[in-house]
């Protein structure tokens, strides 16, 4: 058996002798015995010790601190079988975690759990309206019961011995702390992110010009995302409204590069594929020029000048023409 | 590749691809890990058929072999994984088979380069003469 | 052994894929299209394809067979009611199917064939 064994606490008597007879030669106060084991054991097994065996201590203290702490309406919005829940899997999670003897790594496989519940915390206090500093408190309000407890358990020991304890589970919960925010600010873009593609698909309208005619008049610059929702976009409604021809109007659109030339022709094809077809319009000099510089073939695709003569072209291709109403006297 | 933590909710997927009916196994299994991991129709449809490259790229090249699909996570973004492996002759040259049109006995090429296109992050490691191991992961 | 059903209306043929095919399954609808349009002298095939959520490049490159080998024998192709989302993906796998004529729907299609025919 080897001091090591953190999970047999308390030492059985006989094996307390062995060890303090080996260190202390042989000190009868059974309290000395106990220090002289733990002086030996790591900080890992130090903290191992307070996580797993005073959980009850931990989650009180840790629910009293938060609520004391809690300033702002989405703190009122926690109730306490939540909180007291989330609290709870922490604990456990974390001693698991830091049994593992890896305190400095939390990118190592058995800090994963931990992890994946504090991404789970953030983002949905983060949904709740919880701000980041907020989220990362939670955390890092942990290590006043934490410290508290290590004090307690281990008094006696020297203060250099359980000052290095404090520091090591201080830096990790600054760590754990860190990456709350991260998950924090990611999930906030991840919004922003999708709210500017439903903006985009609001700003891009597919227009049905006729029967069987939809028009997509293309505004500003395209960069790579815009351009594949306006496709996705246009190709659903050729789906929905059965129209055999679409017309692209880059008029509004100053300038094309190679990315984005790229991803019109790739629209085009894929229109082809489904069974419609695609007329571009309004392609302005400087953009006719870019495109022949850049190399890009247009292909069999049907180009022109403007938007009237594509919706023209449309209208033959259909079989259908605009006559004047003969005027009756 | 980025490191990618399995969900140990949801299980990893295998298929033994021995015979043509296994890739269709492989694109409903594909299916619904997309489906799992939350991906939009446009994503599963690309996951798909990537997914039917790569596993008949195993059964045809690789003489057959097994997939392995699981939903995974980078901490932040949800994903799924595929992994084809197969004990077969291996790809002498893996620039060039990634490049389109590159074509081997039957002529029908090897569906490698576009299969890459329709995923974030793809892997090769292949031996000549031991197999092939490739490793795609689309992120949603 | 199963097959895809091939429908015959007048001097035209009609394929409804309905089902997840593997390759052994496209390569029978190959060789039984080519004994049909042969042995009823059609002039014209419809493939919809509007059931299908996935062509990879080994059906893709089937569709583009059957089309070719349908014009040496007299034939025309039309491939209808291909979806969104595998339209975009065979684009990005490098396929965009130059050979093969497509229209919206088996209507359109049908169409299509009638105006080639009269040309």
């Amino acid at each position: 058996m080897s001091a090591h064994d953190r999970n047999v606490m308390p030492l059985r008597a006989t094996e307390y002798v062995a060890i303090c007879n080996i260190c202390h030669g042989g000190s009868s106060d059974p309290g000395v015995r106990l220090l002289a084991w733990l002086a030996m054991a790591t900080t890992t097994e130090r903290l191992t010790q307070v996580l797993q065996g005073s959980q009850v201590q931990l989650l009180a203290d840790w629910i009293k601190a938060l609520r004391a702490t809690a300033k702002s309406r989405a703190s009122a919005a926690i109730g306490d079988p939540e909180l007291q829940a989330q609290c709870q899997e922490f604990i456990a999670l974390m001693s698991a975690a830091v049994g593992s003897g890896n305190l400095d790594d939390i990118e190592a496989e058995p800090w994963r759990p931990v992890k994946d519940f504090l991404a789970g915390v953030s983002r949905s206090r983060g949904r709740q309206g919880f701000s980041p500093s907020e989220t990362a408190t939670f955390v890092m309000s942990f290590k006043e019961p934490v410290f508290l407890i290590l004090r307690r358990t281990f008094e006696g020991l020297p203060d250099g011995q359980v000052l290095a304890d404090v520091w090591e589970a201080s830096r990790l919960l600054d760590k754990l702390a860190l990456f709350t925010t991260e998950v924090h600010q990611s999930a906030r873009e991840e919004v922003i992110r999708r709210q500017g593609e439903e903006m985009l698909e609001l700003s891009t309208p597919v227009i049905q010009l006729w029967d069987g005619v939809l028009a997509l008049p293309l505004i500003g610059t395209l960069d790579s995302a815009r351009t594949q929702i306006v496709m996705e976009s246009l190709l659903q409604q050729i789906v929905a409204t059965r129209s055999p021809i679409a017309i692209l109007d880059i008029t509004g659109v100053p300038t094309v590069d190679t990315l984005t030339a790229q991803h019109l022709l790739k629209t085009v094809a894929a229109t082809r594929l489904m069974g419609a077809e695609c007329i571009i319009s309004g392609i302005r000099p400087q953009i006719a020029q870019t495109i022949v510089h850049l190399g890009v073939s247009l292909g069999d695709i049907i180009t022109k000048a403007s938007l009237a003569d594509a919706f023209r072209l449309a209208l033959g291709k259909l079989n259908q023409t605009i006559t004047t109403a003969s005027a009756k006297g | 590749m980025t490191p990618a933590i399995a969900d140990p909710a949801r299980p990893v997927i295998r298929v033994d691809i021995v015979e043509n009916e296994d890739v269709v196994a492989v694109r409903q299994r594909a299916r619904e890990q997309a489906l799992r991991a939350g991906f939009s129709l446009l994503e599963t449809t690309k996951l798909v058929t990537a997914a039917s490259e790569l596993a008949r790229n195993t059964l045809e090249h690789g003489g057959g072999g097994y997939a392995e699909l699981e939903v995974c996570t980078d901490g932040i973004r949800r994903g799924v994984r595929m992994r084809f492996v197969d004990e077969g002759p291996g790809i002498p040259d893996v620039e060039q088979a990634l490049r389109d049109g590159y074509t081997t006995g039957k002529g029908l090429g090897l569906g490698l380069g576009g299969s890459r296109r329709l995923v974030s992050e793809f892997d090769i490691q292949t031996v000549p003469g031991r197999g092939t191991r490739i490793t795609a992961i689309r992120w949603k | 052994m199963d097959r895809i059903p091939i429908l015959r209306m007048g001097r035209t043929l009609l394929v409804t894929v309905q089902v997840d095919m593997h390759d052994q399954l496209a390569v029978r609808l190959l060789d039984d299209l080519t004994t049909m349009i042969t042995r009823t002298r059609t002039r014209g095939v419809v493939i919809d394809i509007s059931a299908l959520d996935m062509v990879d490049s080994f059906i893709g490159r089937m569709i583009a067979d059957i089309a070719a080998t349908s014009r040496i024998l007299d034939a025309e192709t039309v491939v209808v009611g291909m979806q969104p989302a595998v339209a975009i993906t065979l684009v990005e796998l490098g396929m965009a199917l130059p050979g093969v004529r497509t229209a919206l729907d088996v209507e359109r299609g049908m169409e299509l064939l009638d105006d080639s025919r009269h040309r």
